[in-house]
């Protein structure tokens, strides 16, 4: 808030002619600081020896310390392949998903049918993580679990599931498909909706069928926004949910669930390694933030939409 | 090809060739297995809920109930911590929906006046917020020395604003009240605070709905915060006990006499059925009126965005 007198306006009859409006915005900004620059201002605990009695400002500097012990840190390659993996795997399937649904639901047509699978695919975005897990582990639950009473019922063996690390990441993706994919075809689909008739007719009238229309004019108007999404969700790369990996954690699929943010909450909450432990999200942040930078930059490269 | 005509309506050149035949009984294949692989587990998880613990336990239920019993549903209704946290998660959602539309809205209006000088630097100051935070153990270091933890209010506060709520808010105000109402209202002497709550609260009556049911959705559903910041087993929400229960497979909270009446692992599996469902009903409940309104929110955003 110290560069308003930089502007050319002034702020004090801004102030005065508008003071209501400036009422209204104090406690949305006091909010905004108390809860996000705060935080913000604490990530100097990371370059600190924090202790919880001489507080964050009276704690002793320690400089890079913790970050060069998260680096020597065995479990850090371990922590960044898997965080890697799951986040990449999980953009690689639940990317295009929504698009194919979207122009899957765009070539059945404005029917009642149409309407009906858009709300069956997004309910299932409302449900929370923790019943989503919860149903994950009873549908999969090695002795009462759907998918194995039917496996038994073809006569096959049943699987544990949850207690295969190798199956870790394939629940988690997939179960991520189920729960996501129709709420995130909502913007795909509005879009395909808007779709000039014009050029559908013109694609028509040149004799181009369905799997070309799908080629010539709907790839193409749903482009900018596959670009911004694209973009956002590389963005998100590293930020991959905390909540549903830790609750699917246990500890025979450990070696592969455990992810950078899970690892920061237990080693801050639980161990109370708080400055070790934002040390390690300070470093995810910048990971995550230059991925970002690279998707804006490549996409503005192709001349395409770019975040700014 | 029955579906044909629906489909292509007066367009008769469409899904002639066989490609576009090909294309048409894919996609309604793929309709079909969506349908399917949704609704599956759902039914399954309703099904076992009312079926016999000991059909469950033996693997017999499929997509009906064998048995139909509803011992999951009174051990839940007899059990003082679930029904607790069940009132718990109630006052978190009202409270906490009640504050955050209260601040999302006292944002998002100022900073769709044009006239206000001061809205450029305010908005840049709650974006970086979108691209920054401190992450969890800062906020929680925050939230902690506030005096948080434990209470009421670190289910409400923490999260209690969302920018991009703000910005959803400010954009509608910009795009959907012509600012000329709002000159012929100050030439009549109406102030800023007035032209508020008299124009643009029941002007924008539809995107509140949005936030309503977007932060209502989001309170109910939160793990997190409790996660973090409670630890007291009596203020715990739902989510948090139903962790405990459906993840961690913890006992808490079971009614003991009927806990003697089957053996225990089997009641915990059945409690795991109807806490599902329990927990999922009020959204589902509201699911009818968030399906019309949700949809319109998450395109007026991507206006902007």
């Amino acid at each position: 808030m110290e560069k308003k007198k930089k502007k050319k306006w002034s702020l004090k009859e801004d102030f005065k002619k508008r003071w209501q409006l400036y009422l209204m915005l104090i406690l949305p900004v006091a909010y905004i600081i108390v809860f996000c620059y705060a935080p913000m201002g604490g990530i100097v605990i990371a370059f600190k020896n924090y202790s919880f009695r001489k507080g964050i400002w009276g704690s002793d500097w320690v400089g890079l310390k913790y970050f060069k012990q998260f680096f020597v840190n065995p479990d850090m390659a371990k922590l960044l392949k898997n965080t890697l993996i799951i986040s990449l795997y999980s953009l690689a399937a639940s990317f295009p998903a929504p698009i194919i649904l979207a122009l899957a639901l765009n070539i059945i047509g404005g029917t009642k049918f149409k309407k009906f699978m858009q709300s069956l695919t997004y309910a299932p975005y409302f449900i929370s993580t923790v019943v989503m897990v919860g149903i994950i582990l009873q549908c999969l639950h090695l002795n009462v679990g759907i998918v194995n009473n039917v496996l038994e019922f073809l006569g096959m063996d049943r699987i544990d599931f949850m207690g295969k690390a190798s199956l870790f990441r394939h629940i988690y993706v997939w179960s991520g498909v189920w729960q996501g994919t129709g709420y995130s075809a909502i913007i795909y689909i509005a879009t395909l909706g808007n779709v000039d008739q014009s050029l559908v007719e013109a694609s028509l009238i040149d004799g181009a069928n369905r799997w070309q229309r799908i080629k010539i004019v709907e790839l193409p108007a749903l482009k900018p926004i596959i670009t911004i999404q694209l973009i956002m969700a590389v963005g998100g790369v590293m930020g991959v949910g905390f909540e549903k990996v830790f609750l699917m954690q246990n500890s025979l699929n450990l070696p592969v669930s455990e992810i950078i943010s899970t690892y920061v909450y237990k080693r801050g909450l639980h161990d109370m390694q708080y400055s070790f432990a934002t040390a390690v999200g300070l470093f995810n942040s910048v990971v995550n933030f230059i991925l970002i930078f690279i998707a804006n930059k490549v996409s503005q490269k192709f001349g395409e939409t770019s975040l700014w | 090809m029955h579906k044909k005509n629906a489909v292509s309506g007066t367009k008769v050149k469409l899904y002639r060739t066989l490609p576009d035949r090909i294309l048409l009984a894919a996609v309604w294949v793929m309709m079909i297995f969506i349908m399917l692989i949704i609704l599956i587990p759902v039914i399954f998880i309703v099904a076992s809920s009312f079926s016999d613990p000991r059909a469950v336990s033996a693997g017999k239920v499929f997509l009906w109930p064998v048995d139909f019993t509803l011992v999951g549903y009174d051990v839940i209704f007899q059990s003082p911590s679930i029904v607790k946290a069940f009132f718990n998660s109630v006052s978190y959602t009202v409270v906490g929906t009640i504050v955050s539309v209260t601040l999302t809205m006292l944002a998002g209006y100022p900073l769709a006046r044009t006239d206000l000088k001061i809205r450029g630097v305010v908005m840049f100051f709650f974006t970086v917020t979108m691209f920054f935070s401190g992450g969890m153990i800062p906020t929680y270091l925050v939230v902690s020395k506030l005096g948080l933890i434990d209470s009421f209010w670190a289910m409400i506060l923490p999260s209690a604003m969302g920018v991009w709520n703000v910005i959803l808010i400010k954009t509608y105000v910009q795009s959907s009240i012509p600012s000329e109402i709002f000159e012929s209202a100050s030439i009549d002497g109406c102030s800023d605070w007035k032209y508020f709550t008299d124009m643009v609260i029941p002007l924008s009556k539809p995107i509140i709905a949005v936030m309503v049911l977007l932060y209502a959705v989001g309170k109910w559903n939160d793990f997190f915060s409790a996660l973090l910041y409670l630890n007291d087993v009596n203020k715990q929400p739902l989510q948090l006990l139903l962790r405990n229960v459906l993840v961690e497979n913890d006992s808490i909270g079971m009614a003991m006499n009927l806990a003697q009446q089957m053996s225990r692992q089997e009641l915990k599996t059945q409690l795991q059925y109807s806490l599902i469902i329990v927990s999922s009903v009020p959204v589902m409940l509201l699911y009818p009126f968030i399906q019309k309104y949700f949809v319109k929110g998450i395109m007026m955003g991507s206006i902007k965005g």
